[in-house]
């Protein structure tokens, strides 16, 4: 019981000591695999920031040149970028 | 659970595809407590798509991915598995099935219920895979947003088609409408829609030949069918709209395709391979629609719950 409790303890510590990964997703509002990816990270407790690539050309160019492409969603974990809701990788890169 | 030799699992039930028909098929084999397990590429399929639902009973107007979203929640509620990945073969065993999923690995089961759904059909000219998302799009309603100030074609004269030129020439210079036929077939209401915007040049008896590019798209060659003329529109986008195909291709080795790649069922969801059942957009049901899906992937997971227990 003592050695549980001890075990979890250690664990949150290790979790409040973890640097939080930088994720930035270019979605429009219309995509609803946008829409997915977004619900999934706030689901996890994933801090995201949100560029809205239909209004902001600047925040279009800069995915254009992040992702050589021209399709949404783009996730940026931490300079690692990811094309498309994709879940393992996503779960990999944030160890979810 | 049973384990093969090696230790590998063997579930009760797998159910490729998570659209309508894979969750409603899942929630049913979860209640009969079937050790199951759901493989996909992603979760909603078509009904993602849809702007506004307005069939399903108990919803006058519904965003479909929001319609998807009470589905995965109503999954979620019962902590089925899911496994993320294409599948790109289906085998029968001594004793049930095995999925090869994209990445090498393999899942087992005693009973499979297909419910992959349909994919947008591809115009299968060169160029259309290198510039997949550098410019080629199958998905208007994701990715128009991202092509304002640039010039657009879209491939088929449906109301898919003429649906993603109305959404484009409201943020596009110029859009081409390229139809193999002498007519649109879209729906006049829509086609007025789209002439009233100004933009819209629509070439009629043409087809695509390739799309050019070097990073991105910069080009696209079609040709016109009557005089076999050839012209290069100049354009950064080529949007895709030629309606869609059944996601039937990794299990063709081991079932009897109809003309249109459809599985072909019976009334009870069966493929005509004991303990492989299939459900929805993939099979030959006639009616293409949500409900219809949804009740086929219940009949499909009470088939293999029936099957499991005459064969135990």
């Amino acid at each position: 019981m003592v050695q549980c409790i001890g075990l979890r303890v250690i664990k949150e510590q290790e979790v409040n000591m973890m640097p939080d990964k930088k994720v930035i997703i270019y979605s429009t509002p219309t995509c609803p695999y946008c829409h997915q990816v977004k619900s999934y990270l706030t689901e996890k407790g994933v801090p995201f920031e949100d560029k809205n690539v239909a209004d902001d050309i600047e925040a279009r160019n800069e995915m254009m040149q992040k992702s050589s492409g021209l399709s949404v969603p783009v996730i940026d974990i931490d300079g690692t970028i990811v094309v498309g809701f994709n879940r393992p990788k996503i779960d990999e890169l944030l160890s979810l | 659970m049973w384990l093969r030799k090696g230790g590998c699992a063997v579930y009760d039930l797998m159910i490729i595809g998570a659209g309508p028909a894979g969750m409603t098929a899942a929630i049913y084999a979860s209640r009969k407590r079937m050790n199951l397990v759901v493989v996909s590429e992603n979760v909603g399929g078509q009904t993602l798509w849809t702007d506004c639902v307005e069939n399903y009973p108990g919803f006058t107007c519904i965003k479909g991915s929001d319609l998807v979203s009470k589905f995965e929640e109503h999954i979620k509620s019962f902590g089925i598995k899911m496994e993320y990945g294409r599948v790109e073969r289906l085998s029968v065993l001594e004793q049930g099935f095995r999925a090869e999923i994209e990445g090498g690995k393999t899942i087992d089961a005693k009973t499979c219920v297909i419910a992959s759904g349909k994919s947008p059909r591809t115009l299968g000219v060169p160029g259309e895979k290198e510039f997949l998302a550098r410019g080629v799009a199958y998905c208007a309603t994701c990715d128009a947003p991202l092509f304002a100030g640039l010039n657009v074609a879209v491939v088929g004269g449906g109301n898919s088609g003429v649906g993603a030129a109305i959404q484009l020439m409201q943020i596009c210079p110029k859009v081409y409408l390229i139809e193999s036929e002498a007519v649109l077939k879209a729906d006049e209401i829509l086609q007025d829609k789209m002439r009233a915007g100004g933009n819209v040049e629509v070439l009629t008896y043409t087809m695509p030949v390739e799309i050019i590019g070097d990073t991105f798209v910069t080009g696209f060659k079609v040709r016109n069918t009557k005089t076999q003329e050839e012209r290069i529109l100049d354009v950064q986008g080529v949007f895709v709209e030629i309606g869609l195909e059944p996601n039937s291709a990794f299990a063709a080795d081991i079932l009897n395709l109809n003309d249109k790649k459809e599985i072909p069922v019976n009334c009870r969801a069966e493929t005509g391979i004991p303990g492989l059942f299939a459900a929805g957009d993939v099979t030959d049901v006639p009616a293409k629609q949500i409900i219809v899906a949804a009740g086929n992937g219940a009949n499909a997971a009470i088939g293999a719950y029936d099957y499991l227990l005459r064969h135990k």
